[in-house]
């Protein structure tokens, strides 16, 4: 089996000379198909540079990278990744529908496959009933999942996630992770989250890739053993909460080596 | 999820939509509707009519002379006993106003769309258009009219056109460009090349600065049309008009002409308001509000 993902000491610089700032150093990462990987870690760890560097929203200084097996360029221009921001980034002069079929029409997709794949879409993210509204006519939580509509529209193989949660109310945040998981599991697409928070990274992932900042690196991996099918009661688990402890403690031991 | 979800969120977006999905209820919303628009135009109404009474009761009282400043009810009976000239002039002023205006945005939306593409063009044209933005074009009328001759109807055509010009092209490019760069992420994300970026992104980002500047230009393609005219040409225009009666004393008919620019100039910026409504009822500033 291919790896989805695999990085080999790659490495980011911003800037140059006396102003650059290394964001990413030696980074060595194997994700496989069906991952859930989040990246955790404090601001300023480079989680969200690695997510950009994957899909190809930047290039790399240092290092190689494939992703399928190719360079994050040409994985892009294939269409391999969907990509869910930290803003749902809709367009307000689409409706909901139109907003999901965008990527299809950039593609080409005939008008009436479009309208099924949307609906489709729609439909797997439970917002049938709003497919002729205006993206500020729905709630943040709405605006988000319209955007996971959009961005797995299209079959992509990879899910890139960049906090895209984050501004969202706990009550909501939590729905939004069961929504998360079950289309995982549906959809069998790979997911790599960033996320600075401890409990939604265990509760998602598979595997949890701990990061440390100044320069940005994997530190250390957590495997989540929980069961893969996850609901409340997880969260109430004792395994969960060991994990979150786990976790915890791999973020201070990070934070620890840098001083 | 969701039922729950949904719920939740709906109680915060109620109004919005009952707005619109509420036709249901369209007699209740159609009084609350008409107390709303009188609720909000009533001061308007009577500030203007306040205005009026007291230009009316002060040129009264102070015996102002009407070559001065004549009496709204003088300036009234004027634009009534005038009216077919007054409005047959400021048809033919409207003419030569809204071929400029059209002529001079259909210029100015294709160097913004060449300007938007091509860094080249922009950072070589954009700092020369600024400046000659901050020129008061007007100026060029004699020079038309030199160029093209007084008849010519051409010579105050292309004085609007001037004018309009440099605000809906700047404006429109700079909508062009500055496009949220979360949208162009996005686009990248899924291999969008630079036509399908700009056809879905940066065209209807620009909008609203292109509408904004058009609202501008009716305003100036009217004063540049009457500028314009003021110089010389056919008689049977609005400049030419105004600056006659006034040459013969008859300050009424001049400023019942006046009125009918100022009208002419309102009806203009509501149709541009229309079609804004139209092209873009998506935008911030159609939505309602409760």
């Amino acid at each position: 089996m291919t790896a989805v993902v695999e990085a080999r000491g790659v490495g980011k610089v911003f800037g140059r000379d006396a102003d650059a700032v290394e964001a990413l150093k030696d980074i060595d990462l194997l994700l496989s198909p069906g991952d859930f990987a989040s990246l955790i870690g404090p601001s300023g760890c480079g989680k969200s540079t690695l997510l950009r560097l994957i899909g190809d929203l930047a290039v790399p200084s240092a290092g190689e990278l494939t992703v399928n097996g190719k360079t994050p360029g040409q994985a892009r221009l294939d269409r391999d990744y969907g990509m869910v921001f930290q803003s749902a980034t809709l367009l307000d002069w689409r409706t909901v529908k139109k907003n999901v079929e965008l990527p299809l029409e950039i593609m080409g997709f005939e008008s009436a496959s479009r309208a099924a794949k949307a609906n489709e879409m729609l439909s797997l993210v439970q917002l049938e009933r709003f497919a002729s509204h205006f993206p500020w006519q729905l709630s943040g939580g709405m605006q988000q999942r319209v955007a996971i509509a959009r961005a797995l529209a299209f079959n992509p193989s990879i899910l890139l996630m960049d906090e895209p949660f984050g501004a969202l109310d706990e009550m909501t945040r939590e729905l939004m992770q069961q929504e998360v998981l079950r289309i995982w599991e549906e959809t069998a697409t790979t997911v790599i989250f960033v996320t600075h928070s401890i409990p939604e990274a265990v509760f998602l992932s598979t595997r949890v890739l701990v990061m440390s900042p100044r320069p940005g690196r994997i530190g250390e991996e957590v495997t989540i053993d929980l069961p893969i099918r996850r609901d409340e009661d997880t969260r109430e688990a004792p395994r969960y909460f060991e994990l979150i402890t786990e976790v915890r403690e791999a973020l201070r031991r990070g934070d620890r080596s840098e001083a | 999820m969701t039922e729950r979800d949904d719920i939740i969120h709906e109680s915060h977006e109620t109004s919005v939509v009952t707005a619109f999905e509420g036709s249901a209820t369209v007699g209740l919303l159609g009084q609350s509707a008409i107390r709303r628009f009188t609720g909000r135009y009533t001061p308007a109404v009577l500030a203007f009519l306040t205005v009026i009474l007291v230009w009316e009761g002060l040129t009264r009282l102070f015996a102002v002379q009407s070559f001065i400043l004549p009496k709204p009810s003088e300036i009234m009976a004027s634009f009534i006993e005038t009216s077919s000239t007054i409005w047959g002039v400021g048809l033919n002023t409207l003419i030569e106003a809204a071929s400029g205006f059209l002529l001079g945005t259909t210029l100015a939306v294709a160097t913004s769309l060449a300007a938007a593409r091509w860094v080249g063009l922009r950072e070589g044209m954009l700092p020369m258009a600024v400046a000659l933005n901050a020129t008061p074009i007007a100026a060029l009328a004699p020079i038309f009219n030199n160029w093209f001759g007084l008849t010519n109807p051409f010579s105050k055509i292309g004085v609007v056109a001037v004018v309009v010009y440099f605000p809906v092209m700047i404006n429109t490019t700079r909508g062009l460009l500055e496009v949220d760069p979360a949208e162009l992420e996005l686009m990248r994300s899924v291999a969008a090349p630079p036509t399908e970026v700009m056809r879905r992104v940066q065209i209807p980002s620009a909008l609203p600065y292109f509408f904004a500047s058009m609202k501008v230009a009716t305003a100036l393609s009217l004063i540049a049309a009457i500028i314009a005219e003021y110089f010389g040409g056919p008689q049977d225009v609005l400049g030419q008009y105004i600056v006659n009666r006034a040459q013969l004393f008859q300050f009424p008919d001049a400023w019942a002409a006046i009125l009918v620019a100022s009208l002419i100039g309102m009806a203009f910026y509501a149709l541009i308001l229309l079609a804004e409504r139209v092209f873009m009822p998506w935008h911030v500033s159609m939505r309602r509000r409760e």
